[in-house]
């Protein structure tokens, strides 16, 4: 078990490694000199050397790779530049006897500090995100077991029509109509809003959203369940269950259910990174100041450190929830061997 | 053995009849499938559309400004449109009381020559429809054909970015698949850093640096659209492609193809790909499905394509404004022409992978 954790953390120094020169190879490289991007309309060429100076892109591209390991290294918390004192402000400050901090690496478009940013918008993607992911598959567990339940009748039938149609609805036409019924006309709901207040926000701003993304988020998620439901139903151990009497309420909460978590478990697994992301659009329509609104402004404005600091750390989560999810495994299902 | 096989020849050999091959008998059984044959049919009106407006058969003149502002559809000719009555109300400067200025104008002696100028220019005023079939947008465009129009941007997405994505796909798997090794490894690798970073954030990404760069900027908009879904979206079918050919790699036939001295290559793409092409295939109707709905979003949020074309996406996007002056009909054309191809692709996907392995169902 520990050797198997351990190996896994090995092997997921290439795989980051390779996260970081793709990350690095876009924005460094396919994405232009940043610092035409930084300047804009600027066109004295001092300034601009300057700020490339400052950016460190004049030197040569390993040394700014290098530069970029270092910053994820240390959480975006410190640029290189300012860790060796390169303009001297920092033994400046020390000489006058004041504290004299690392620069961390800031946003070109607000000024703000990265990891400043990425912390302060994580709270209201998971508040939002978090409440999504339980209950939807609460609720998708359920309806699929009542889908099951009755399979192969008209009901089934067409609730799995059904969902076919509504999955193909964009989420773009289901916010746009529910935002303006429920919050707009009905007033039901406020139509956007956020104050940063947990309580508040979860009890007026969120239940749209929220709503929504579970809403939009069941028909796919009833469609998978009940096939998973629909393969354990199959097996022999049932079969067994059901030759010796069991009746088949019994059969299906108890024997089926039990053996079909183990793939929608996988499943939650599988989603789980995702809730960090968080739902991009719905942050954007509601205005909840997220992760996931905070990168496609970001994309926006080509404010490429935060883009480049959120892409490089969900990564590195989403491995080590991977990792987590087949540890859990273990747990679930004591059948499964770490090889 | 042989005694077995002579007679199973020699009762096949009257009829003189092939055994009908996977294709063959894929499309008997999708011809037997009633709801995969309706889907096709509306799929394929979609491409047909498509192409008619491609080549100007259909939709030609959507840019045409027809109607009035926001033009009541012909079935609520009624009701009150207030934008449209202003836009129709006369040029605003019949109401600006006329000054004469003539006397400290030092342009007055050229007033004669000017009018008789413009009294040469021929103006000819269309009137501007009340109603349109289905409305019109704020420029008084015909809304069905606008959908036409955006159908074609978002369907052409769609399709040249699966096929894209699934050459890419089907090429690594392949070669990760089939060679295996150090090629295989360093697949995989790549594959992996493709994975470990969330999907939406991938094509975010790709498309901060796309829209930002400078070399890219002439080829911006549907190209890039394309690019940055193609090349994020090749995962999955590497994944499925990869597993087929470790499969079939080991198999008879490919080894009778090594003995008769058939070339790495010719294994690869003449052997093994026609047999594991139908799995190449259902991924491709899914990615389509898959890339229709990521168009639509990116062109929503202003990623995607150039304001100047019209995607069902931009459509959304101009109809999210409408819906609060109570002009819902852009809304209901984009959303209604989209979610009715996306259905039909969809349940033509699965039934594409009924026909084409009938063992999983």
């Amino acid at each position: 078990m520990l050797a198997y954790v351990i190996r896994r953390l090995w092997q997921m120094i290439p795989t980051l490694a390779g996260v970081m020169l793709l990350i690095f190879f876009l924005f460094n490289w396919v994405g232009g000199d940043p610092a035409l991007v930084l300047s804009g309309k600027i066109t004295n060429k001092e300034q601009i050397e300057n700020i490339r100076k400052q950016l460190g892109v004049d030197q040569p591209y390993y040394k700014q790779l290098g530069y970029f390991a270092f910053e994820v290294a240390n959480g975006f918390t410190c640029t290189y530049r300012s860790y060796v004192d390169a303009d001297g402000a920092r033994a400046k400050l020390r000489a006058e006897g004041k504290p004299a901090p690392c620069q961390a690496v800031r946003s070109w478009a607000t000024n703000e500090e990265v990891p400043k940013i990425l912390v302060t918008r994580i709270g209201p993607t998971l508040t939002i995100m978090l409440p999504v992911l339980v209950l939807e598959t609460i609720l998708g567990v359920i309806l699929a077991i009542g889908v099951a339940y009755v399979r192969g009748t008209l009901t089934d039938r067409m609730i799995m029509m059904v969902c076919t149609v509504a999955m193909s609805i964009s989420f773009l036409v289901y916010i746009i109509v529910a935002q303006y019924y429920f919050g707009f006309k009905w007033g039901m709901f406020p139509v956007q809003g956020w104050t940063g207040n947990f309580w508040k926000d979860l009890t007026t701003y969120a239940p749209l959203p929220i709503m929504l993304a579970i809403f939009v988020g069941l028909a796919p998620a009833l469609r998978l369940y009940r096939s998973f439901f629909l393969d354990e139903i199959n097996h022999d151990y049932v079969r067994t269950a059901r030759a010796k009497g069991v009746a088949e309420k019994v059969v299906m909460l108890k024997h089926v259910l039990r053996n079909a978590m183990i793939p929608i478990l996988t499943n939650v697994g599988i989603a789980l990174p995702g809730i960090f992301v968080g739902s991009f659009l719905l942050e954007t329509f509601f205005s909840i100041p997220g992760l996931g609104r905070e990168i496609l402004v970001a994309v926006n404005r080509s404010d490429f450190p935060v883009i480049k600091a959120a892409t490089v750390y969900l990564a590195m989560i989403t491995m080590i929830i991977n990792l987590l999810v087949d540890v859990m495994y273990k747990v679930v299902d004591p059948r499964v061997t770490f090889k | 053995m042989s005694a077995v096989m002579t007679e199973a020849a020699s009762t096949a050999a009257p009829l003189h009849q092939p055994s009908p091959g996977l294709w063959t008998l894929a499309w008997r059984r999708l011809k037997r499938d009633r709801v995969g044959m309706v889907a096709l049919v509306i799929v394929v009106f979609f491409l047909l559309l498509m192409a008619g407006s491609y080549t100007g058969l259909v939709a030609k003149n959507w840019s045409k400004e027809v109607g009035v502002s926001y033009a009541n559809p012909s079935f609520m000719a009624g009701a009150e449109n207030l934008e449209g009555s202003k836009s129709a109300a006369a040029d605003p400067q019949a109401n600006v009381p006329y000054v004469d200025l003539s006397d400290i104008d030092p342009l007055a002696p050229r007033y004669k020559e000017w009018e008789e100028r413009t009294a040469k220019i021929k103006i000819t005023e269309t009137p501007r429809a009340e109603t349109l079939p289905f409305g019109g947008d704020k420029w008084g465009r015909d809304v069905i054909l606008k959908a036409v129009k955006g159908a074609e941007t978002s369907i052409f997405v769609g399709l040249v970015a699966a096929f894209l994505a699934t050459v890419i796909g089907t090429v690594l798997g392949a070669l990760s698949g089939y060679l295996g090794g150090r090629i295989g490894d360093a697949l995989e690798w790549f594959y992996n850093v493709f994975t470990s970073i969330p999907y939406i954030l991938l094509i975010l990404a790709f498309a901060a640096v796309f829209g930002s760069s400078p070399a890219l900027a002439e080829y911006k908009g549907v190209g890039m659209v394309v690019a940055i879904l193609a090349l994020t979206g090749w995962t999955g079918i590497y994944r499925l492609v990869r597993a087929e050919y470790i499969k079939h790699a080991s198999r008879e036939y490919v080894k009778a193809a090594q003995a008769i001295g058939a070339s790495h290559q010719r294994r690869m793409f003449v052997h093994i790909l026609p047999n594991v092409s139908h799995v190449c295939l259902v991924q491709l109707s899914q990615h389509v499905v898959q890339f229709i709905k990521a168009e639509v979003i990116l062109s929503f949020l202003g990623l995607g394509v150039p304001v100047d074309s019209v995607s069902w996406g931009t459509m959304l996007a101009e109809a999210q404004a409408e819906l609060v002056i109570g002009k819902w009909w852009q809304l209901a054309a984009a959303g209604l022409s989209m979610a009715v191809l996306v259905t039909a692709f969809s349940m033509l996907t699965d039934s594409l992978r009924d026909a084409l392995d009938p063992k999983i169902k």
